[in-house]
């Protein structure tokens, strides 16, 4: 225990004492920083590397140089074909998913403070399959029309729970309890959609039940590819807030932030950075749960992290696709099912270890 | 600075409720600029709720709250928060977040929209850092600290807002004796070093008569009593709003007011 009492000296002892004292917190908030700096270049280095082997793998059997030539617009039709009409796509995808579904999580758990708080246990991610699944087999859409109700999907499981689960304000609690609810009736609706469904459609309608970035155009891709840069825009703007929302809603409205209002927002951005994902390459599973808890823990110290959660996101659907494509003997997999098999044990390992305390740092 | 009315905060017959049910009933009330006021009453009177309204943490069911005159909700957000700090009964720290990292949230209302910090910013966090006997602690997580250091940190980044009012929702809840004056003795080395307004919450009485230079006894959401401690901190007062029998003394160290509470078996 420390003496405590302080001194109400002042004059030019104390006046050195406290220059001391900033200078050592000035410090202590650079290192802090570089650190945070130094985790954005671990990440992206990681992402990036996933990238460039899942451009230069595969079962074309194409060279370092031909890779190189055909991104430039040199190389061969076969290789232009494959890298450009195939493997680019995939990988784009794979990173405006990942930022999405990285920063759209780190947004709901912070906002909700409750790590279980992601869009994907709540629901978000399944409103989106659902609606694209029912959009296919009840109303015969495809292609873009697909991605559309998917998005229309998650807004619409996002506006329910909103509407359930406000009383006077956001309590993390009510709205994980409400989205848990949701997300059965969601996955319900969508088994009873498939089982009624005949084989061929159901298998069509597969890759919206589990997440996969095959097959996707650069069209989509760029509409998909905008709506992320405006949200993620938003997002930055907005993120000075982050560290008072992670106090309680008393302690932020003291320190001259409207609460309310702000977790609006902040689940708004979620809600819009999740469903953009999700609509392009569908629910890829636990990426939203895991990405911003392992950027906190990467950070350190109990800050938001959001731009590590991005990151992390980006890369953990890179490197599991690399993964789903080439690491299953002869059967290329979506990459939701690879996601999958990493994030079940972490969300059991969550529950188990009752989420009460923090180990980062 | 500008020197506002003696009253800088009042309340104007202020009614404040949960869900329809009324908790503080048409209540009149003012703050003494620059001084320590403590309300005290027992559980479910309504003083924490009080409290809130002061804080704006509250909506008003009718009545207002006022500063310098201002209807406090008519101030912005963080315009209000310059000028009145709130400590909440039990803040919630995020799990990791370093000592000086929080203290440094309290600079949040001085902060334009894109939260950039200003130059002075490290400065006012080392200032309250010493001035709270926490420097020590800077470099630690919240989540590590005893109950007493943490209760000084939140202090601190109350502080750090430099507000010249602070509302505190009683601070030495959870604290033992020795740490309840090391936290009271901070909060009036603030009032007399700076001429902070301080209104806090307390539970003990006899601490409450103490340190405050005027205290406001809330019984069942309306003042039963409020002035200088000798005045309010009578038998019959005390006795009527904690339906306690009771006598009261002078305080042997300071000569303040004492509540002496008797019990069943202990009657003349």
């Amino acid at each position: 225990m420390s003496a405590g009492s302080a001194t109400v000296a002042s004059g030019p002892a104390a006046e050195a004492r406290v220059a001391a004292v900033a200078s050592t917190v000035a410090t202590a908030r650079m290192r802090r920083r570089r650190r945070g700096t130094a985790v954005v270049l671990a990440v992206g280095i990681v992402a990036f590397a996933g990238a460039t082997a899942s451009l230069l793998l595969g079962a074309a059997g194409l060279t370092f140089g031909d890779v190189l030539s055909a991104l430039v617009g040199q190389g061969s039709p076969k290789s232009e074909f494959v890298i450009v009409r195939l493997r680019l796509p995939r990988i784009t995808a794979a990173i405006i998913a990942g930022l999405g579904l990285g920063l759209g999580g780190a947004l709901f758990q912070t906002t909700l403070r409750n790590p279980l708080a992601s869009p994907d246990i709540l629901g978000i991610t399944g409103g989106a399959s659902l609606a694209a699944v029912a959009s296919m087999l009840v109303l015969g859409f495809d292609g873009p029309a697909v991605s559309l109700a998917a998005f229309a999907g998650a807004l619409i499981v996002a506006a329910l729970m909103w509407g359930l689960a406000w009383r006077g304000g956001l309590t993390g609690i009510r709205f994980v309890l409400v989205g848990i609810g949701l997300a059965s009736i969601v996955s319900g609706l969508l088994g009873w959609l498939i089982t009624r469904a005949d084989v061929r459609e159901a298998s069509e309608a597969l890759v919206w039940m589990v997440g996969g970035i095959g097959s996707i155009g650069w069209d989509e891709l760029a509409v998909s590819g905008v709506t992320l840069v405006v949200l993620l825009g938003l997002t930055a703007a907005f993120s000075p807030r982050m560290p008072l929302l992670a106090l309680s809603d008393d302690s932020a409205r003291s320190l001259g932030l409207d609460a309310t209002r702000a977790r609006a927002v902040a689940i708004v951005l979620g809600v819009g950075l999740v469903a953009a994902a999700t609509a392009l390459a569908g629910p890829v599973a636990f990426v939203a749960l895991v990405a911003a808890p392992i950027a906190r823990a990467l950070v350190g110290h109990g800050q938001a992290a959001l731009a590590v959660s991005a990151l992390v996101g980006a890369a953990i659907v890179l490197v599991a696709d690399l993964v789903a494509q080439h690491a299953l003997a002869g059967v290329a997999v979506p990459v939701g099912i690879v996601t999958g098999l990493i994030g079940a044990p972490y969300l059991l390992w969550l529950i188990a270890r009752g989420n009460r305390k923090g180990s980062d740092g | 600075m500008t020197r506002p009315a003696p009253n800088a905060l009042r309340a104007v017959s202020l009614t404040l409720a949960y869900d329809g049910r009324t908790v503080i009933d048409a209540l009149d009330l003012e703050i003494p600029e620059g001084r320590i006021t403590a309300i005290v009453g027992p559980n479910a009177s309504g003083k924490s709720t009080l409290l809130r309204g002061l804080a704006r943490l509250m909506r008003p069911e009718s009545g207002r709250v006022t500063l310098d005159g201002r209807d406090i909700r008519s101030f912005g957000a963080k315009e209000f928060a310059k000028r009145v700090a709130v400590l909440p009964q039990q803040p919630i720290a995020p799990d990791g977040v370093l000592v000086a990292e929080l203290v440094a949230r309290g600079r949040h209302p001085h902060r334009g929209w894109f939260g950039g910090r200003s130059s002075d910013d490290d400065r006012i966090v080392a200032e309250v850092l010493e001035a709270t006997g926490t420097t020590a602690l800077a470099d630690r997580s919240v989540s590590e600290l005893s109950g007493g250091q943490r209760q000084r940190v939140w202090i601190a980044m109350a502080m750090a807002q430099r507000a010249d009012i602070v509302l505190l929702d009683e601070p030495t809840s959870f604290l033992d004796v020795s740490h309840q004056l090391e936290l009271l003795d901070l909060l009036t080395e603030s009032n007399r070093a700076h001429g902070t307004t301080v209104v806090m919450v307390l539970h003990e009485l006899n601490l409450a008569a103490r340190y405050a230079d005027h205290l406001v006894v809330i019984d069942d959401g309306r003042i039963a009593a409020a002035g200088e401690p000798a005045e309010v901190m009578t038998a019959a007062t005390i006795g009527s709003a904690f339906a306690l029998d009771c006598m009261v003394a002078a305080d042997p160290v300071t000569g303040s007011p004492m509540i002496v509470p008797i019990g069943r078996f202990h009657r003349a």
